[in-house]
Formats: structure tokens, sequence, C-alpha cells
């Protein structure tokens, strides 16, 4: 059922895809007279760079439907610059986005909402400082992004820094856990966010009782199971993948463990709830990412409605970074500013309440404030607990 | 570090021997087929992983997505093996006549047989990733895990005996089938001397595609087992537990039925001791290893024996 309908929906985007790279390249065509139009005040292209197609689609999809709301809503009110928006589908990888990049600039877009994924950022987002083009990212969280001394570079989410340490911190302060066992599946990302939080979790004076690396392909972590379970912790932190999460969470609870599952963004996914079973229950999984369904602030509350309606879906995981991301944008433009570097200008200045937190960057283009969220799994639903100062898990 | 050894002792002893069964029944699969046909069968894993699909099929097509008690569990559990086994058996019997009878027939070579085994395994994983999709997908408890007793740190749970049994069980029977039944004798006198055995008036079609058949049977025995235990599948469940399972039956002695419960239970024992020593990343490093070892001793794996000599 799932499968098919975000079968669909892919079919749905990437037709759509191909209409909006039709009508590009009507623009493309009439390319004087396209700045000519510009420079008259009438209109803007902007541009979304991620996947459409593709393994890893649906990410792009959730980006690039938060970025067509907001345009929508902006080129509704009256009296303001009707702005444009050109799809560039990488399908997630890196030489496709050099390729695409390059098209871009030929397009003359003033801005690009996106990459969306680390690794194309680190291959197209020279090609834009080079060309002067400012871009905010809604997810790309690569800690090594921020270190180019890039100036047209933006993301609008903390990075992989920030999630390990303040798991950690969630865990001692929030939890009050005296023991934990962290286990990782031994991947680049699964270890370096587990190692984060034993480091972190042994600063904030909480115990790490069990240490244990798995095979996430692995039937049975039965062994990892007896290990935690005389230590009796009061958290278990997994650094991983869903697949591996859901299978261990229902092993320790099938074990006898009575501690709260505790995971980070890569288990954030309704794979991890279809794995585990009444066994996810009770898990707390974080991410930099935003939610913006369960939230109570009417704003939010209003773009998850909006955004219902318009793709009869809720938002997902980076839909409402898409959504902020653009509305970055869209305020230069209201400002009037119609050159590239005046857009950049004003977007590096910006300071906005957005649906997913407060926009406001810091000189290397990151966020000022790093925000880190937390999703409970309640009842076998994702349900949004808000950042960390705010989440009060329910068991 | 042997503090935990000695701390989680009859835990890692209780899911050592759990792990091994399913290692065991898988690596009869192996063994049967080696022992006849000197072939290692590497679809053998494949064969599982149908096994797992068709008790998930079953259990929807019941609609029994709750956990059963009492003569409904009966049903349940029996539902779910003999769908197993007549899908995984089919399907072995299936794959002999498809991808390993026209070449024994134009006498290929044995090397050929194993590429041949080698893509039907390909075929098959990517049969299900493309018709199901690769994620994992659960299939619904349908009984309550009870804790039985516990004996020490260990807990002795209602599905771990029922899949220690029911390896043991199936060993048994399998034994006694070879070992005694008309059928048996062809097999073993196929394994024991191919050309005399024809001369002898075997038939070795037949020989060849009950053992395909046993093997498959015994496959979905452990699938719908791993379905019980695990709710669990994947378009590449097999994989893994294949690579297990084979080496189990080699640990053992392949080509020898014992051998391969042996090397079964001995293998899930030795990966739950090593992993509470030494942590669960040196699994199986420390599993391979052991298997190494015993291999430099004993070349022909614990037991030793082939299949022409297995007696009752």
């Amino acid at each position: 059922m799932r499968r098919a309908y975000s079968r669909g929906l892919v079919a749905a985007a990437a037709a759509s895809a191909l209409l909006l790279s039709a009508c590009g390249g009507g623009d493309d065509n009439g390319g004087s007279s396209g700045s000519s139009g510009s420079s008259g005040g009438g209109s803007a292209t902007i541009g979304f760079m991620g996947a459409q197609t593709g393994p890893n689609a649906q990410l792009g999809i959730n980006i690039s439907n938060g970025v067509e709301l907001a345009l929508q809503q902006h080129n509704a009110k009256s009296g303001v610059t009707q702005v444009k928006l050109i799809k560039y589908d990488t399908q997630g990888d890196p030489t496709q986005a050099t390729n695409q990049a390059k098209k871009a600039i030929t397009d003359k877009v003033v801005a690009i909402v996106g990459p969306a994924f680390s690794g194309e950022s680190k291959t197209a987002d020279p090609i834009f400082e080079e060309a002067g083009i400012p871009n905010v990212s809604p997810s790309a969280t690569a800690v090594s992004l921020a270190q180019n001394g890039w100036k047209f570079w933006h993301r609008v989410l903390a990075n992989d820094d920030v999630q390990g340490p303040g798991d950690a911190d969630f865990i001692a302060k929030t939890l009050n856990a005296k023991t934990a066992a962290v286990i990782d599946d031994q991947s680049e990302y699964g270890k370096g966010l587990a190692d984060a939080v034993r480091k972190q979790l042994a600063t904030d004076g909480v115990k790490v009782a069990v240490n244990d690396s798995i095979n996430p392909d692995a039937s049975s972590f039965s062994s990892t199971v007896n290990k935690v379970k005389p230590a009796n912790p009061d958290v278990v932190f997994f650094g991983g993948y869903y697949s591996a999460a859901g299978k261990l969470v229902k092993q320790l609870k099938d074990g006898g463990v009575q501690g709260t599952f505790m995971s980070g963004d890569g288990t954030l996914d309704a794979q991890f709830i279809n794995g585990g079973g009444a066994a996810a229950n009770g898990a707390l999984l974080s991410c930099t990412c935003s939610s913006a369904t369960g939230s109570s602030d009417p704003a939010v509350q209003k773009f998850a409605t909006d955004y219902k309606a318009k793709f009869n879906v809720d938002p997902a995981t980076y839909s409402a970074e898409g959504f902020d991301a653009t509305n970055a944008i869209l305020q230069a433009i209201d400002a009037g500013k119609t050159d590239p570097s005046d857009i950049n200008d004003f977007v590096s200045k910006i300071d906005f309440k957005g649906v997913s937190k407060q926009i406001k960057f810091d000189a290397n283009g990151e966020l000022a404030n790093d925000l880190l969220f937390i999703t409970e799994v309640k009842d076998g639903k994702l349900a949004f607990l808000g950042d960390t100062t705010q989440a009060k898990p329910s068991a | 570090m042997w503090n935990d050894f000695t701390q989680q002792f009859w835990a890692s002893t209780v899911d050592g021997l759990t792990n091994g069964s399913i290692y065991a029944l898988i690596a009869l699969g192996y063994t049967l087929v080696y022992g006849v046909l000197r072939l290692i069968n590497f679809a053998h894993s494949e064969i599982f992983m149908l096994g797992t699909f068709a008790a998930l099929g079953a259990l929807n097509l019941f609609g029994i997505s709750s956990p059963q008690t009492g003569l409904a569990l009966v049903g349940t559990l029996l539902l779910m093996l003999v769908v197993a086994m007549v899908a995984s058996g089919g399907s072995a019997v299936l794959l002999e006549r498809i991808a390993y009878r026209p070449l024994r027939k134009r006498g290929a070579s044995r090397l050929a047989a194993l590429i041949s085994a080698i893509g039907a395994s390909f075929f098959l994983q990517e049969l299900l990733a493309i018709w199901l999709g690769r994620d994992q997908i659960r299939i619904p408890r349908v009984m309550n895990k009870d804790t039985l007793f516990n004996i020490g740190s260990g807990q002795v749970r209602n599905d771990k005996v029922l899949v220690v049994v029911a390896a043991v069980v199936m060993m048994l029977l399998l034994e006694r089938f070879v070992s005694t039944s008309r059928l048996g004798r062809g097999i073993r006198a196929t394994a024991q001397d191919p050309d005399t055995a024809v001369l002898m008036g075997v038939n070795i079609d037949r020989v060849v595609m009950v053992t395909f058949l046993l093997g498959g049977i015994l496959a979905g025995v452990a699938a719908a087992l791993y379905g019980l235990f695990f709710e669990l599948t994947q378009y590449n469940v097999g994989f893994l537990l294949g690579i297990k399972a084979f080496t189990a039956a080699v640990l053992g002695g392949i080509g020898n039925i014992r051998g391969a419960l042996i090397g079964g239970l001995v293998l899930g024992l030795i990966e739950s001791y090593g992993a509470s020593i030494f942590g669960t990343q040196w699994l199986d490093v420390v599993a391979f290893s052991v298997l190494v070892l015993v291999l430099m001793f004993r070349p022909t794996g614990i037991l030793g024996e082939q299949l022409q000599r297995a007696r009752a």
C-alpha cells in the first residue's frame, strides 16, 4: 500500500519535473527577453536542486513539495514579484549535480534551494560559489560544508556534530539517566554518532555500562541483548539505520530489557516501526530536522494543513526545511532584491521565525542556533515532541 | 571479559543453541545435496528465503495478525510449516529441473553447475526484491513469547524451545528416512558411486529430485521457525544465514547428516560465547577462526563421515 503509493508519487513528481524542465527550456530560448522581463520587476526564477528520481527520491520530493507550497503562497499574494521554479533533478548523484548546477547557471536562476544531500553539495556548491548564486540547503548535514569559506552557501538545519552531543545531553538531563548502553552498527554514520554520544555521556556523568557493535545484516542480536540485560541500563542508544534498529528494539524488549530505546535520524522512518512492531513504542528518535506534524504552534499547524491540502500527504522529513529555505529567498525578492548577490546579502542577514525553527545564519552560513529535535514512537506512529529543551517524553 | 562470559554463560548457551538450530536445519539441505551430487547448492539460501515469504503469505491470506493460543496456535504453526515446506520443497525441485539437470545431462563440469547455482541465487533474490521491495517486511506475531523457566541468566522461552526441538526432530526423521527407506538406500548408493548405482537399477534423476525435495522441505521448516522467531523477512534474508549454515555443514563434516546438526549447534554456541567474551563485533572473527582451527586438525569436519557411510 505504502510502497505502491510512493511509487505513484515518484512517477507524478518525475512527470512534473519533465513538464517543468520543458518550461525551463522554453524560458531558455527566450533568454534575452527573460532577463529584460526580470529587470522590469515582474518575475524571477529560482531553482530547486535535489533527487526527484532514484533510490533516495522520497527525501527530495518531501523538500520540493515544501518549496512548491512556499511559492504558491507567495505568488497568490497581490502585487508581488511572480517567482517561477525550475527543478534540477540530481537523482542524489554528485556527478549529476555538477551538470545540473551548470544548467542552473545558464538558466539564470537568481537563487537555489538545495542541493539536498551532502555529497551533491560538495560538487555543486563550488560552482554556485564561483557564479555567485545564493543557495540554501534544507537538508545537507555534513560538517565539512561550512568549512570552505563559501559566501553564498547556507543551510537551515544544524550539522552532524550537533546530534551526538545533543543526544547525550538529552539522555543525561531530560531523561535523567544514570546508566546507558551504547550500541552501533559499525557504519561510518552509526559509529560516528555512537562515539559522539559515548564521549558526551562520560562528560555528563552518565555511566556507559555496555558498549557493543552489531552487524546490521545479522538476524540475531542475542549476544548484544545478553550483554545489555544484566546491566539494566536506563537508556539504550543505537547509532545506525532503521532496519537494524527495528530488529534490535524487538529483540531487546523480548529479552526483557526495560530501558528507553533511543536512536538518531538514521532511524527516523516509519520502517523502524514496521520492523520493531509494538516494541518500537516509547522509542525516542533525534534529528536536526524539524517535523511539522504534531506541533502546537498555529503557524506550523497551518503549514501542515496547507501541505496536506495541496499534496494529499502529511509533510515528511525536510518538508518544513524546504518551505523555510524557500521563504528566506522569497523575502529577499519581496524586499526588491533582484540581483543574486543582493539576494545573498539579504539572506545572510535574515532573521525570521520559520515553521521548522528560527532562521538566522552565522558568518559561515550555519544556523545561529543549533537545535536538535526529538520524535517519540507512540501507538505505532511518529509523534513529534519539539526541540530537546521542550521535548517531554511520555515514558 | 571473563566476567562477562561467566555472567552471560547460560544466556549465551540458550541463544547459541537456538541460533545454531536454525543454522542446522539449513545446513542439512547443503549437506544432502553435497553428499549426493558433490555440488554446493548456493541457491539453497534463496529456497529458505522463499519459505519465509510463503509463511508470511499464508498468514496474510488467512488474516492471522495477532498472537494465538491453544488449538488456534497449533493450527497457525502447522499452516506456516506446511506452506513454507511446500513452497521451499517445490522451488528446490524446480530449481534442480531448471538450473542443474540440463547441465548434468550434458555432462557439464561441477564448476558450471556452481556458476548456475550462483546465477539462480541472484535471480531469485532480485525477483523478490523487485516484486516486494527491498525493505524488510514484518511477519506478524502469532505466538506470545513466554518465558518458561530460567537457567541462571538464560531465559528459556517457548519459541526458543520450539526451534531447538524442531531441529533435532527433523534431523532424526531425515536420518531415519535415509538409512531405512528404499529411496534412502538409493540416496546412499548414489552418494557412494553414482555409476554403479545406475547399473544396480537406481533411478538417478529420481534420487536427485528427492534429495532436493528433502533439502527444500527442511529449509521450509527453518523458514517457518525463522518467521516465528524473528518475525521479519527480506529479499536477502538468506544470504548471511546461508553462509553460516554452509559453514556449519563444513564444520560438522559436509555430507554428514548428524554432522550438520552438530556443526550448527557448535557454530551457534561459538558465536554466542565469542561475542560475550570479545564483543559482538568479533562474532564472525571468532566463529571463522574456530572453523579454520577445526579444519586444520580434522580436515573433514568434526564428524567427518560421508553420507554413504551414515548409519542409523
